[in-house]
């Protein structure tokens, strides 16, 4: 990589409501929404894996980590977060027109972010988010920066020289595969372990920048963006209740014993 | 007046709580069984910037000040109390250093506490002399360039954690003849006593340090000869005191967590027990007496900040919070029912550690005895 200016690497990260705070998610039954108000925002954790991975190999190779969001302006703080962990500043997509995005409307207006920014050798993303879980942002975003893509990554070596090892999840074991920069990768929790952020790393951050651009800096096609740019439309969303099932399984103690053998191995409890 | 925290200081938060969340809870049973601090911890607790909170950057430290102290002693005392209390003993060790340390002092020993190497111990403590401080028998006398020391010190945290002690030792008579010194774990006639078995704090390390004609070089005097109590009372009114009553904040922060849990979750006649007065009085009263302790804690770590007297406040944080701690955690218990003696609930671990913050650097009839001064202050004749 000696012979490149700048070894950058974009990480797209999601501010998602707190986990431990999930018992205060409500539905508003009218607009059929979640109500988060009042629950603290995180990192998506899975992005913290692909911010990781950034991180060391910009440690290692020097350049830049930039990090990018799309999310209301009161994500800020979220994105400070990412600062304060190591990246070097963050941009942040924010408009009124881009509510109600779905996945795909989502990756256009992330791309037209990474376009935005310029030149880059890595895209990173989660493989998924803990509130959305669709894991389809990031191949749609390889798609729209016309872009090669490996998902479920749980390696990831950047040699010098324009050349990378990824090691990529399959259901029954891993491929290994070599690949050039640009690329937009997403990765699993396997691959690292998201390094703490130092008292040093936050006061960093206060110092660093975050550029919100909307729209008009951005310029994606209006009917690419929101509700309007969203193929996937919401049927509906229902609250499901969690009850205790409950069974009584009669006979001699050994068809007992027999009854409920089956019905551990059915339910896959081990 | 401005009761909010800065953004910084919610980020230090957040970060002390992610780290403490996720490192401590694999270490408790442990610590409980064996009385050990986890070693292991202290050099990822240094990368993220708890050891050298107090340290100032030149000598490889944050140096965020007591506030920030303060978030994260509470933060780690929420999860496991044991914690805090050996890392603001540390605080201390760094503090007493940096306060009176010479240029070659600090070099020498507080750049591998702020780094995470060792950790910091002062020993004040004999067993002749707790509150009496100055009823101290261990002695230090000047021979040639070095100084001999002879005597004991009990109930000293971080003891066996520890590569040098800051001691205060008597070099004369009365209050004016005791002396701090560092004093190398490896010196001749330095020796480790006892680890004490404590039944809370358990994985804080306390025990006992011996000198027998132990071999202090003269360059290893804290401050001046004969200086020694200024040193002491500095260092546990100021970061001592702010340190315990920081610590006992955590411990009484879980056991408004763990009552208000188990309210909410234990189900009697139908309905959770959060909805019987007598339960929402004791939740009351928790949540209050948290937030008169937060209130004083933090003001007084602000007051140090802002390099004004702490001396009273910080006595004032250190014995109300540290009793308020106990008699919430005996509510808890109370809230819990026989759960709550039960080893399987955190609240009954609360208690002990609750109860054992009370003695620790300085009683609460001490803390007392600082406080009528001041109080009486303004009606002297
Ligand atoms: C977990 C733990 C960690 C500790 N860590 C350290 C450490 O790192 N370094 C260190 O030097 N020491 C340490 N100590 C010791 C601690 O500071 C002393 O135990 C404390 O100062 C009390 O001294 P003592 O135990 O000798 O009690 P004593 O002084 O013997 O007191 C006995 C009782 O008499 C009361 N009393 C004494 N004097 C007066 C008075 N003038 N007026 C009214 N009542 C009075 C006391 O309040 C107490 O109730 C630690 C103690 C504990 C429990």
């Amino acid at each position: 990589m000696a012979d490149k200016e700048m070894n950058r690497t974009i990480v797209c990260i999601k501010p998602v409501p707190d986990p431990k705070h999930w018992n205060k998610v409500s539905m508003d039954p009218d607009t059929q929404t979640l109500r988060r108000e009042g629950i603290p925002g995180i990192i998506n954790p899975l992005d913290k894996h692909a911010l990781e991975a950034a991180l060391s190999i910009r440690d290692a190779h020097g350049g830049e980590v930039v990090l990018l969001s799309m999310a209301p302006p009161f994500a800020a703080p979220i994105l400070r977060e990412g600062l304060a962990m190591g990246a070097d500043r963050a941009i942040l997509l924010s408009d009124p027109v881009f509510a109600g995005s779905d996945t795909l409307a989502t990756a256009h207006i992330l791309a037209a972010g990474c376009r935005w920014i310029g030149e880059f050798d890595l895209v990173l993303c989660g493989n998924m988010t803990i509130d959305g879980s669709t894991a389809q942002v990031c191949s749609q975003l390889a798609e729209l920066l016309d872009l090669p893509n490996v998902m479920h990554v749980t390696g990831l070596d950047r040699q010098a020289g324009d050349k990378m090892t990824i090691t990529q999840k399959i259901e029954h074991g891993h491929v290994r595969l070599e690949a050039k920069p640009p690329i937009v990768i997403s990765v699993r929790k396997e691959l690292n372990k998201p390094r703490y952020t130092s008292f040093t790393g936050i006061l960093a951050a206060e110092s660093k920048t975050i550029d919100v651009l909307s729209n008009k800096e951005l310029g994606v096609d209006p009917n690419h963006v929101g509700l309007n740019g969203s193929p996937t439309k919401m049927a509906g969303l229902e609250l499901r209740e969690f009850k205790r099932a409950r069974e009584r399984v009669g006979g001699s103690p050994e068809e007992i014993v027999q009854a409920l053998l089956e019905k551990i191995h059915r339910y896959g409890i081990i | 007046m401005d009761f909010k925290f800065s953004e910084r200081e919610e980020m230090l938060r957040k970060a002390v709580r992610e780290f403490a969340e996720n490192e401590i809870p694999p270490k408790m049973e442990a610590m409980e069984e064996t009385g050990e601090f986890p070693m292991e911890l202290l050099k990822p607790m240094a990368e993220v910037g708890i050891t050298g909170i107090l340290t100032p950057a030149e000598y490889g430290g944050v140096g965020l000040g007591y506030v920030a102290r303060t978030i994260v002693l509470e933060e780690l005392g929420r999860v496991c109390g044991a914690m805090p209390m050996a890392l603001q003993v540390h605080h201390m060790g760094c503090a007493v250093i940096n306060d009176f340390g010479t240029d070659a002092q600090k070099e020498k020993y507080l750049v591998p506490l702020a780094k995470g190497e060792t950790m910091g111990c002062v020993a004040v403590t004999d067993p002749t002399g707790g509150s009496d401080v100055v009823g101290m028998k261990t002695s230090a006398e000047l021979k040639g360039d070095k100084y001999i020391l002879n005597g004991r010190k009990c109930f000293i945290t971080n003891s066996h954690t520890s590569n040098y002690w800051v001691v205060i030792a008597k070099t004369a008579e009365g209050a004016k003849g005791l002396s701090a010194f560092i004093v190398d774990k490896e010196a001749p006639g330095a020796k480790l006593g006892r680890k004490e078995n404590k039944f809370g704090l358990r994985g804080a390390n306390t025990g006992e340090l011996a000198f027998d004609n132990c071999e202090v070089p003269k360059e290893n005097l804290l401050g001046q000869e004969g200086g020694g109590l200024a040193v002491a009372i500095k260092t546990i009114s100021e970061t001592g005191r702010t340190g315990m009553a920081a610590t006992a904040l955590g411990i009484l922060t879980a056991v408004y967590e763990e009552a208000g849990k188990f309210a909410t979750e234990r189900v009697l006649y139908g309905k959770p027990i959060s909805t019987l007065q007598a339960i929402q009085f004791y939740m009351a009263e928790i949540y209050t007496q948290l937030e008169i302790c937060r209130l004083l804690c933090y003001r007084a770590s602000w007051l140090k900040d802002q390099g004004m007297r702490c001396d009273n406040e910080g006595a004032m944080a250190k014995y109300y919070t540290c009793e308020a701690a106990v008699n919430a955690a005996k509510k808890a218990i109370e809230i819990h029912g026989s759960y709550g003696i039960m080893k399987e609930y955190a609240v009954q671990r609360l208690l002990r550690d609750a109860v054992v913050t009370v003695p620790s650097g300085g009683t609460a009839e001490i803390a007392k005895v600082v406080l009528a001064r001041a109080a009486l202050a303004p009606f002297k004749k």
